[in-house]
């Protein structure tokens, strides 16, 4: 049989990486993906026949590092292509639209005030950018090259100067509504600016925490590369990434779970040592890299009889109920957004900052807003090859619907969900429901059966301070190796997070690899 | 006034299933409390019930004491994971001691296992632990965890007699029991459970009866007793007891890790002189890498049992490597004059590198209103203090 230096369990973005990392290194790495396609919450499939769809439909902060060091475009993803603007639907047909860095559908005052918000905001991004691809030091830790990578935060933030460090500080870990209430006059453009920093966590405007921080961390990919569906669209990301990882010889078996975790002894103590198939068939490895999320690695593959007790009770107590669901459309023909020549933008429904707030409300108490506010793409007007010709996908996030509902998820609340979304995408495009031929609503339940998320959480476990940096996703794991030697972590729920973004896959490979 | 009162009435400390009778025999109205119950510190002097424990036979009650039982096809594996002993080959009807710890590998608590059937455990101990025993059941399939505390009335017999005055009640064959080996006898239309177990070092046994049938069971002892001087003991005797014992004590030789703010300020099996109670051969167990290196580099700190020079109990004195007493190397955790051993014995922390050196502590003590102090010259002792030959034999000898 043939041995492995590392074995990766999962395929999405953030396993992938790793593996090419890994093998360009002169690793023998096998990559084990239980489904049947690559890319996990990023990868294609068909929904209807002939229609296609991701769950992740737009790539906007995709590691510009990682892209050169494999050697990306060579295998076809091309990062600086087909940005999408951002549109601000409003009800009355003047939509807010924002193109680059041009912000038209707004009075002069919160245009102007856009470039002084967004020329902070970038260079705060900016400034954090180096941070989201270095290993956050274990509290204590003396080793020097983890106590420079937070050196280097505080130089950078002593680079801004004075008052920029100051209202970086300030500015971090504030409600968003607070930030765009000093900000902007404009209902839509404030609801339409916070989305970045809301969507995929368990905040709303009003929450403290750290939206704004989520909002920077999806900036960090610079102004040029604002969100895109590319010619080849997310689809054409994970073949590259395929392609790329290939090419390094990664070896990558599909429709193969691991089953379980094989965890031997040692002198000192506990060692991953190979993975359990589902049929049984054990496949043995020096490093086992798993990108499934936390509580799925170490509870459901590891095992608690493994673990320490109160290290198994942060794990248990990590918070990965997801809140976004997902709406996919087949349509036999383009709708007509009223007031917009063309539907090619990201299209955000959220009329104001309550909008969002009290859709938020009802999620907490286990139920979803009967006004939903989403963002929508047609992601179909770029990549050609996602319905037939003339025909069109929409694909909707769709937020704050709770992963935990009261009154449990069957197929009539799947239905009522469903039906109150194209209602309200309705309201905007009034001829939506003629060109509908298939309907398809995933709740974050779905999410989680389908793609095997715990909750079906957007970064696989809340994405807030308590779980962030060196916390993420509990001390004792946060700097991707865990308590059982030759176990590490590379998926969305280590530092820095989750979106397609391949930070936590670039930085295990570098841990694994020290 | 009423008010007041009223208002606080909800502390009022709870009363063990054994309170009539022992409410009637504490004539010096001393009490104290134990885990929300009304607890005797004595009864009616501390000397006199540790004599009955040595020379006859005394009675204590463990009502406060927590129990669970823990049940289900992977109860043994929980315990087996939360605990450093392996009990996946102990018998039914056995019980053992054991000790459980942080991640980090410092002692949670001690207590004993008793294993009821081969999926049914019953786990005892000094402190409330359902939230550790929840947090280390969870993953495990078919676990229950029931707190059984206020529903099983407990009291301990213990001393020379006990067996005797066990076999006059009725018991016969309680004699065949042998140490930390479980008998269950038909009570009353009901089971008395006897263990022979106990805190004191000496013969003894503890028994377990639903809470119906606690006033029975104590009437029928004393009963039984009379001519073999039964009477109840106190923490304070017990406190002695455990001593000549060489047991631990937590708030004395040991701090609940789980409730210590300071680094290092709760201790490890191995600084207990617990190592024998951790098995790295069992499968993985909570604290076991920590464990690992502790053991591999030496506990920092070792229990140690001292005999003092002369008579004054070396109470909260410090342990010195030399007489002048100018280098200071431990400190002593309990100390008495053990009138069964006729020796001034202490039981003490001291840095595990001094302990082939000479040991010196400087004892205060008051006589008459003045301070005194001297320094006197200790001996390691390894075997306990107290390890009368009854407490192992069985039958057990008696006098
Ligand atoms: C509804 C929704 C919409 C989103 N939209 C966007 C978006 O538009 N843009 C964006 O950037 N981000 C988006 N995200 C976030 C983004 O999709 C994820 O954060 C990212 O894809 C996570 O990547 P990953 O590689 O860490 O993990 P995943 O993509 O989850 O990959 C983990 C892989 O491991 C596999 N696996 C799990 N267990 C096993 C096992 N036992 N054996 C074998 N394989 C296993 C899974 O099948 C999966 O393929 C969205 C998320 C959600 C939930």
């Amino acid at each position: 049989m043939r041995r492995y230096d590392s074995i990766i369990i999962g395929a999405g973005h953030n396993g992938l990486i790793c593996a090419s990392y890994l093998a360009r290194s002169g690793q023998k790495v096998l990559v084990l993906e239980s489904s049947e396609s690559l890319g996990g919450l990023a990868s294609s499939g068909e929904f209807y026949p002939g229609f296609k769809t991701s769950i992740a439909h737009t790539v906007n902060h995709f590691s510009q590092k990682i892209a050169n060091d494999l050697d990306l475009a060579s295998h076809g993803f091309n990062s600086k292509s087909g940005s999408l603007p951002i549109v601000g639907l409003s009800i009355d047909g003047n939509h807010l639209v924002l193109k680059g860095n041009e912000l038209s559908g707004v009075a002069p005052e919160d245009s102007q005030a856009y470039g002084t918000y967004l020329d902070s905001m970038q260079r705060f991004a900016d400034m954090l950018k180096p941070f989201w691809l270095k290993t956050v030091p274990r509290i204590g830790s003396n080793r020097l090259p983890e106590l420079l990578s937070f050196a280097s935060l505080g130089l950078n933030l002593r680079l801004l100067g004075k008052d920029a460090m100051r209202e970086f500080l300030r500015v971090f870990s504030l409600p968003m509504r607070d930030l765009m209430d000093e900000n902007f006059d404009n209902d839509i453009l404030k609801a339409m600016l916070s989305w970045d920093g809301l969507i995929g966590s368990k905040l709303a405007p009003r929450s403290p925490n750290n939206s704004v921080l989520a909002l920077l961390y999806r900036m960090s990919g610079g102004q040029d590369d604002a969100h895109q569906v590319t010619t080849e669209g997310v689809r054409g990301l994970i073949a590259a990434l395929h392609s790329s990882a290939a090419a390094a010889g990664v070896e990558v078996r599909s429709g193969t779970s691991v089953h379980r975790i094989h965890v031997g002894e040692n002198d000192a103590g506990l060692v991953a040592t190979g993975v359990h198939l589902k049929d049984s068939e054990q496949i043995d490895a020096d490093n086992i890299v798993s990108s499934a999320d936390p509580q799925s690695t170490f509870l459901n593959l590891v095992g608690v009889e493994h673990l320490e007790i109160e290290f198994t009770n942060r794990i248990r107590r990590l918070r990965c109920d997801g809140y976004v669901a997902k709406l996919h459309l087949a349509l036999d023909d383009l709708p007509k957004f009223s007031g917009l020549t063309r539907p090619d933008g990201r299209m955000i429904i959220a009329p104001n900052l309550d909008a969002i707030e009290f859709a938020y409300d009802d999620a907490k108490y286990g139920d979803f807003s009967q006004q939903p506010v989403m963002e929508i793409v047609i992601p179909s007007l770029q990549d050609k090859s996602l319905a037939p010709d003339g025909q069109h996908v929409l694909s909707a996030n769709i937020m704050y619907v709770p992963y935990n509902l009261k009154k449990g998820w069957d197929k009539k609340a799947r239905e009522d969900l469903c039906k109150l979304v194209i209602d309200v995408i309705e309201r905007y495009a009034p001829d939506i429901r003629s060109h509908i031929l298939y309907e398809e609503v995933l709740t974050p339940l779905d999410l989680e059966q389908i793609y095997g998320v715990t909750g079906g959480h957007w970064h696989h476990t809340e994405f807030a301070l308590d779980q962030l940096f060196m916390m993420r996703p509990t001390f004792g794991a946060a700097q991707y190796s865990t308590p059982i030697s030759g176990l590490y972590l590379c998926g969305a729920g280590c530092h820095p997070g989750g979106g397609l973004m391949g930070g936590p896959g670039h930085n295990a490979a570098r841990e694994i690899l020290r | 006034m009423t008010n007041n009162s009223e208002a606080f009435s909800g502390e009022r400390l709870k009363q063990s299933h054994f309170h009539p009778r022992l409410a009637e025999l504490n004539i010096r109205d001393s009490w104290s409390s134990w885990n929300g119950y009304k607890f005797a510190n004595y009864y009616y002097d501390a000397e006199y019930e540790y004599f009955c424990v040595r020379n006859t036979c005394a009675t204590y009650d463990i009502c406060p004491m927590q129990k669970y039982v823990i049940k289900g096809v992977d109860a043994e594996a929980m315990l087996n994971r939360m605990i450093t002993r392996d009990i996946s080959k102990m018998r039914q009807n056995r019980v053992t001691y054991v000790v459980w710890c942080t991640d980090e590998g410092r002692m949670v608590d001690d207590g004993t296992i008793f294993k009821l059937a081969s999926d049914e455990f019953m786990l005892t101990c000094g402190s409330p632990c359902s939230a550790w025993l929840e947090k280390s059941a969870f993953g495990f399939g078919d676990v229950s965890i029931t707190d059984k505390s206020d529903e099983i009335a407990a009291l301990a017999l213990q001393g020379p007699t006990s067996c005797t005055v066990l076999r006059k009640m009725g018991f016969t064959e309680i004699e065949t029991t042998k140490p930390f080996n479980i008998k269950h006898f038909p009570f009353h239309g009901d089971t008395l459970m006897i263990s022979r177990t106990g805190f004191t070092g000496d013969l003894g046994y503890e028994l377990w009866v639903k809470p119906e049938l606690a006033i029975d069971l104590w009437d029928e002892l004393y009963a039984a007793g009379a001519n073999y001087g039964i009477h109840p003991f106190g923490e304070t005797a017990t406190n002695m007891a455990r001593i000549e014992a060489g047991f631990i004590m937590p708030g004395f030789e040991f701090n609940e890790a789980l409730k210590t703010v300071h680094f290092e300020h709760d201790q490890t099996p191995f600084e207990l002189n617990l190592g024998w109670l951790v098995d790295f051969k069992k499968k993985h167990f909570n604290g076991r890498s920590a464990l690992l290196q502790e053991q591999k580099k030496g506990p920092k700190y070792t229990l140690t049992k001292l005999d003092i020079e002369g008579s004054k109990p070396a109470e909260g004195a410090y342990v010195y490597s030399n007489k002048r007493c100018s280098r200071e190397i431990g400190y002593v955790t309990s100390a008495m004059w053990s009138p069964s051993v006729k020796a001034n014995i202490a039981l003490a922390m001291i840095k595990t590198e001094h302990l082939s050196g000479e040991l010196w502590t400087e004892i205060y003590y008051e006589k008459e209103l003045r301070q005194y102090s001297k320094v006197a010259r200790c001996t390691i002792k390894d075997k306990p203090f107290w390890t009368p030959a009854r407490a192992r034999l069985t039958p057990p000898l008696e006098n």
